[in-house]
């Protein structure tokens, strides 16, 4: 692919608001996750919950779109200074001419689930006030951010579980190719709900305790919300010091099972692989991957014999998600910026719950922290229905 | 962008199939509205052919329709799928179960709510490993679907399925989301021409307003207004006419806030 230049981005999930939090919490090994008290949900388990997401306000002409997820994605908007870059870019391409593809798995169904709660006991009726298009369907998100920012570019939500909001960089960079648009705000939103927390947890997959990728006795995942950012623009052909580049992206299925992995990983390798064949780049280039490393016996299983199967053992591993919970259809987004924020400081992050790594798994995986000059980083993100998504982000050339 | 028509599927109100439907989308026959019939896909293995609900029921058949009159392996062409929704009955149990004390979801239900279970399904049945996206975008999730496919066979050189389908909640939510019918269609698009192709399209974006195509009967015209991936309808009429020797047209839909979608369609040769 030709190289796209990822000029700004942001990023909130339960480390805190903006880059700087973030990276704050990646050095200190300050994670996010604490026991869940989340609604009214009474499950034995700890989750990544972002603070203040109660008291955000949507502007008066959007307040129709307000619910949890769409807040999320309005505090990440003003975080960053990345509402600020999207208008400088509206006003140099033009706003038709920036398009809009986000991520999210559950958009605002909490919305639904509170509305259904207070059905009408005698006709069934849901609240006047619930409003399914600008909250629960999918499509919201995309459509509040297109609002928020005055962008009138085709705008559309990807819906790919959680490998959704890596696999918007790879629609951003086919229409930016096609020629639709000049530019794109790829990322997007996902917040805690019910339907997420007591659906992992009929799927026996949710830890008691923060989640443990990789470790010997890691007992499933820690759920988390998240939102965040990027804005891709055609790569200068004399690029300042210092820009990162989406260099490349790669997509495959499973076509294995719908909630569980391929037990050797083929998909993900196959994510992997295109990645790689799409940035012209050889295995031995890539110096970190984030893996998806969700903590669950089968998936971390897997996804080391796609990365020992491919990169061989050498290279520095590890999954964010002991930090900020499995953030769902925002992993995608989160991580890729953790790698682009690793990318840009030498920062590699470590694995903050991760105390004894499991002996059967291969990878170079990182419990602490280390620090180097790194060229090219790779982030990993897969989902339910086998769905897969591999990113490689480096200096431009 | 340029998008060669190799295989259509159709499934809707009065519309069984895109071979029983072209008489009735050139106006050469009546349109009769009956519900859509949906079984599950023979391709799935017997646990996934259970687990079916009606939004992999209807894309698959859709899907596998476009698959086999193109004559190609699915397991060899990316796919796009839209629809406005994830499955809506599936969504619905889910939210009275969350009402209640209990909150005990069913798993094979979770995993059934998320919105590329019909991607899942239609990879697991038919082994393909290729790329795939879900997506939606409300009323538009057709028209923005027929821009990433395009997109991809244009900027990526894949054939792609695109599958789409939208079917209706039940109620309450049927009443704050109306919803006509079960309807699903597919196209598969690639990006050079071949012997079996139907026809040709050219896709671009325009910032203007002119007017949206509509259905000239009644009845479809329902059907397009009322489903969001009938919005396809006038595409697929146009198809139906060039198919059978028509001469060229041109399709425009609606993509707001600010945009259409025009499609020429023209027989494959040119």
């Amino acid at each position: 692919m030709q190289p796209l230049a990822l000029s700004h981005m942001s990023i909130v999930s339960s480390l805190g608001a903006g880059q700087d939090a973030t990276l704050d919490a990646l050095h200190t090994g300050r994670g996010g996750l604490k026991p869940c008290s989340f609604e009214t949900v009474t499950l034995d388990t700890h989750i990544g919950e972002v603070d203040g997401v109660e008291d955000v306000r949507l502007p008066d002409n959007l307040t129709s779109f307000d619910c949890r997820n769409n807040r999320l994605a309005e505090m990440a908007l003003h975080r960053d200074g990345f509402a600020d870059a999207v208008a400088s870019a509206r006003e140099r391409y033009g706003a038709g001419r920036i398009g809009v593809f986000l991520g999210t798995s559950t958009s605002g169904i909490l919305s639904a689930e509170l509305a259904f709660r207070a059905r009408d006991p005698r006709t069934g009726a849901l609240p006047a006030a619930f409003n399914f298009a600008t909250t629960h369907s999918t499509g919201s998100l995309a459509d509040f951010v297109r609002h928020r920012l005055g962008l009138e570019g085709p705008a559309f939500v990807v819906s790919s579980a959680c490998a959704t909001t890596s696999k918007v960089f790879a629609n951003a960079a086919r229409m930016i190719a096609t020629g639709l648009c000049d530019a794109a705000v790829v990322g997007g939103a996902d917040s805690l709900c019910l339907t997420t927390l007591y659906g992992f947890h009929s799927l026996e997959l949710v830890s008691p305790t923060p989640c443990r990728p990789f470790d010997a006795e890691r007992s499933g995942v820690s759920l988390g919300e998240g939102a965040g950012f990027a804005l891709l623009e055609r790569a200068d052909p004399n690029p300042a010091p210092g820009t990162v580049h989406l260099l490349g992206t790669g997509e495959s299925n499973d076509a294995h099972h719908m909630s569980t992995p391929h037990p050797e990983g083929l998909g993900a390798r196959l994510a992997m692989e295109r990645a790689l064949a799409s940035a012209g780049l050889r295995p031995e280039d890539i110096d970190y991957v984030n893996l998806h490393g969700t903590a669950t016996t089968y998936g971390d299983a897997a996804e080391d014999q796609a990365i020992t199967g491919l990169l061989g053992a050498r290279t520095p591993v590890s999954s964010t998600k002991g930090y900020t919970g499995h953030t769902l259809g925002a992993a995608g987004i989160i991580e890729a910026i953790i790698s682009v924020l690793a990318l840009r400081t030498g920062l590699i992050p470590g694995s903050p719950q991760t105390r004894n790594l499991d002996p059967a798994l291969r990878s170079r995986y990182l419990q602490a922290n280390e620090t180097g000059r790194l060229d090219r980083v790779m982030t990993n993100s897969f989902g339910f229905g086998g769905s897969n998504s591999s990113l490689i982000f480096g200096w431009a050339a | 962008m340029r998008a060669y028509v190799e295989g259509i599927g159709l499934l809707g109100p009065g519309l069984p199939g895109w071979e029983q439907s072209r008489a009735i989308l050139t106006g050469d026959c009546a349109y009769v509205a009956s519900p859509a019939v949906l079984t599950a896909s023979p391709l799935l293995p017997p646990a996934e052919r259970r687990r079916s609900v009606p939004t992999v029921k209807l894309a698959m058949a859709v899907g596998a329709e476009a698959l086999e009159q193109a004559g190609r392996d699915a397991a060899t062409v990316a796919t796009v799928f839209t629809s406005s929704s994830g499955d809506p009955d599936t969504l619905h149990q889910i939210l009275e179960t969350l009402a209640t004390q209990e909150r005990d979801i069913s798993p094979t239900r979770f995993h059934n709510s998320v919105h590329n279970a019909p991607a899942g399904y239609w990879s697991i049945a038919t082994r393909c490993r290729e790329p795939s996206t879900s997506l939606s975008a409300h009323d538009e999730s057709f028209q923005s679907g027929l821009l990433e496919a395009a997109a991809e066979v244009a900027a990526d050189g894949w054939t792609v399925g695109l599958i789409a389908y939208d079917l209706p909640y039940p109620e309450p939510l049927g009443k704050v989301r109306p919803i006509t019918g079960a309807f699903g269609t597919a196209l598969v698009l690639t990006p050079q021409p071949t012997g079996r192709c139907l026809a040709c399209l050219d896709i671009d974006l325009s910032r203007g307003d002119e007017p949206v195509s509509r259905m000239a009967d009644i009845g479809l015209e329902a059907l397009r207004v009322g489903n969001p991936t009938a919005r396809a309808l006038p595409l697929l009429a146009a198809l139906a006419r060039v198919c059978a020797g028509g001469s060229p047209e041109r399709v425009v839909l609606d993509l707001p806030p600010s945009g259409r979608v025009v499609i020429r369609v023209d027989a494959p040769c040119c």
